[in-house]
């Protein structure tokens, strides 16, 4: 029996009861028991066994020497393919590493395959990848469901117990959400912690990587592994990475918890306030001050975030083009029928309908009124979080409206699906540090988060308030 | 209704993405939705607010400007979909 603790694989390993080998042969297993899930893009037996291979030869003392982690497939790997879940990097083969999947592999991770997404992270279910839906693990046998999204497969893998560990991406909710989903810890930490260099961007202002685990203890060791300052971001933040595991504390006693009196919102399921309520109580008999506390400009948070991503987005997106990698469409009778037949064939219906309302808001005539009027908004959205963190040390609201939704539920409708990232966005636009933790299950028995967000590189607090309610949690 | 078929043919022009005509009456209906959507921003007072563009609370770091000799132009064009003697390939722009 393998345990599902970094911290306690790492042990076995130490003690030899365990071999790398035999590990990640268990795990190799695992994945292929599983794979009618369609959690990974790419998964190769081999290069796994490689990586074993490279590590057995290796003596020297490593952090995570061994342990399996699934690498979301926005992420450059010099060894596996990179595709962003689109058809126009169906074939990319970055020359590359990214900087935090290079750390990981410096720690001695191994990468076990590249996980299934939305497409260039553009979904909150999963279902807009090339590569077709992936499927929550928690499903029961006749009605599956989304793992949320849009780091969905890596949500899922962690959940299926196919690694110990994964890594994501947050631009308005992607890890928070589909680890909410699946019943697994996510942590997106503050903007600029993590380099996103070699990271497909897709909102440059928003995106932030970070980690899916099966606990919060194995959250502290594998962001202290991701993050730190890199030259080639330019925002990335040169601050010094505290040693998260080991100052974990899961006494908090004489904090103070700001409840959000705007995060009520009308229709959301009895049983999301429940555990809300329930998780306030519990933290209050810790010994935590709750302090009722407002975000007024909350409500505007979604459209002010489906404005600013898109404009980014259609500006990033501008890259693939058929030239420089990836897909080129075989109808080229002249340049610019090359670009718009790649881009039209190449790209899915989300990323095309964003990159169209990106292009609209930013061009002539419209750029005040829709991209400067949200960047005003973001202003008073950032500020109202800069109030409150005034008043208290911590946040803690609902991750999400809903348990896991069935497959192909809301994917026609784009508004209904946006309102998925509701309790997310608010912190992505104010570039806040925030944990899911799972808490409480619905009426079907089905996992629902609790988001705890945190001041400015404040990750540590986040991650023993975290701490202090999983222990509580049974 | 603020997207039409001329807008959105001009919009996927900019974007050099092509949609079919099929395409088109969907993206004009999802346009609009979301548009009428974000329209709700209007209710929020932004006089004298400053835009925010950049959340990082450090300032951008400087570096000194030396000129750094790199050669990866065979790992550059490596993943090029057509090259030729050390340059992407594209189809012929003048006749």
């Amino acid at each position: 029996m393998i345990s599902k603790s970094i911290k306690k694989t790492l042990q076995s390993l130490e003690q030899k009861d365990i071999s790398i080998r035999e590990l990640n042969q268990e795990y190799i297993k695992k994945i292929k028991e599983k794979s009618n899930l369609n959690i990974f893009i790419h998964f190769e037996e081999q290069k796994i066994l490689d990586q074993v291979t490279e590590l057995e030869k290796d003596n020297s003392n490593k952090r995570l020497k061994g342990i399996p982690l699934a690498i979301k497939d926005l992420f450059c790997t010099k060894n596996m393919p990179t595709t962003a879940a689109s058809k126009i990097l169906e074939n990319f083969n970055p020359t590359y590493e990214s900087f935090v999947t290079q750390k990981l592999l410096d720690d001695g991770a191994i990468f076990v395959g590249k996980t299934n997404l939305d497409e260039f992270a553009m979904g909150s279910a999963t279902d807009t990848s090339y590569f077709g839906n992936t499927i929550n693990p928690l499903s029961a046998d006749d009605t599956p469901l989304a793992p949320g999204g849009s780091s969905g497969g890596s949500a899922a893998a962690v959940a299926a117990n196919l690694c110990l560990g994964a890594t994501g991406t947050d631009t308005g909710g992607s890890i928070r959400q589909p680890a909410s989903f699946c019943g697994v810890v996510g942590i997106k930490p503050t903007y600029g912690l993590c380099s996103r260099w070699g990271i497909a961007a897709f909102a440059s202002s928003l995106d932030q990587a970070g980690v899916f685990t099966h606990n919060v203890e194995d959250a502290s060791i594998l962001l202290e592994s991701s993050a730190g300052f890199d030259k080639r971001d330019s925002t990335s933040a040169n601050v010094k990475i505290p040693n998260y595991f080991e100052n974990l504390n899961d006494d908090i006693s004489g904090k103070t918890i700001g409840i959000p009196k705007e995060y009520s919102i009308d229709g959301t399921p009895e049983e999301v306030s429940q555990i809300w309520e329930d998780a306030i109580k519990v933290l209050e008999k810790k010994g935590v001050k709750i302090k009722n506390i407002s975000l007024p400009h909350t409500k505007y948070a979604l459209p002010t975030y489906y404005i600013i991503a898109p404009a980014e987005a259609s500006s990033n997106l501008a890259r693939y083009d058929g030239v420089k990698y990836g897909y080129r469409s075989k109808e080229i009778n002249s340049l610019d029928e090359m670009y718009e037949n790649t881009r039209g064939q190449g790209f899915g219906k989300e990323v095309k309908r964003r990159i169209l309302i990106g292009t609209y808001v930013l061009s002539a005539g419209y750029y005040d009124a829709y991209y400067l009027k949200a960047q005003k908004v973001r202003k008073l959205i950032a500020n109202d979080f800069n109030e409150a963190f005034k008043e208290c040390d911590l946040i803690v609201t609902p991750t999400a409206p809903s348990a896991a939704f069935p497959l192909h539920q809301e994917q026609d409708d784009p508004i209904k699906m946006y309102l998925n990232d509701v309790f997310t966005v608010p912190a992505s636009l104010a570039g806040l540090p925030g944990i899911s933790i799972p808490y409480g299950k619905d009426k079907n028995n089905l996992p629902l988060g609790i988001q705890i967000l945190g001041k400015h590189f404040d990750e540590q607090q986040v991650l023993n308030g975290a701490l202090s309610l999983e222990r509580s949690n049974g | 209704m603020k997207i039409d078929k001329n807008t959105i043919n001009k919009i996927a022009r900019l974007s050099r993405i092509k949609i079919e005509d099929k395409e088109s009456e969907d993206y004009i209906k999802d346009l609009n939705s979301i548009l009428d959507w974000v329209e709700q921003l209007n209710e929020v007072n932004t006089d004298k607010v400053e835009p925010l563009s950049n959340i990082s609370s450090s300032i951008l770091p400087k570096r000194e400007d030396v000129s750094k000799d790199v050669n990866s132009s065979d790992e550059i064009l490596e993943n090029a979909p057509d090259k030729l003697e050390g340059f992407f390939a594209v189809p012929k722009v003048v006749e």
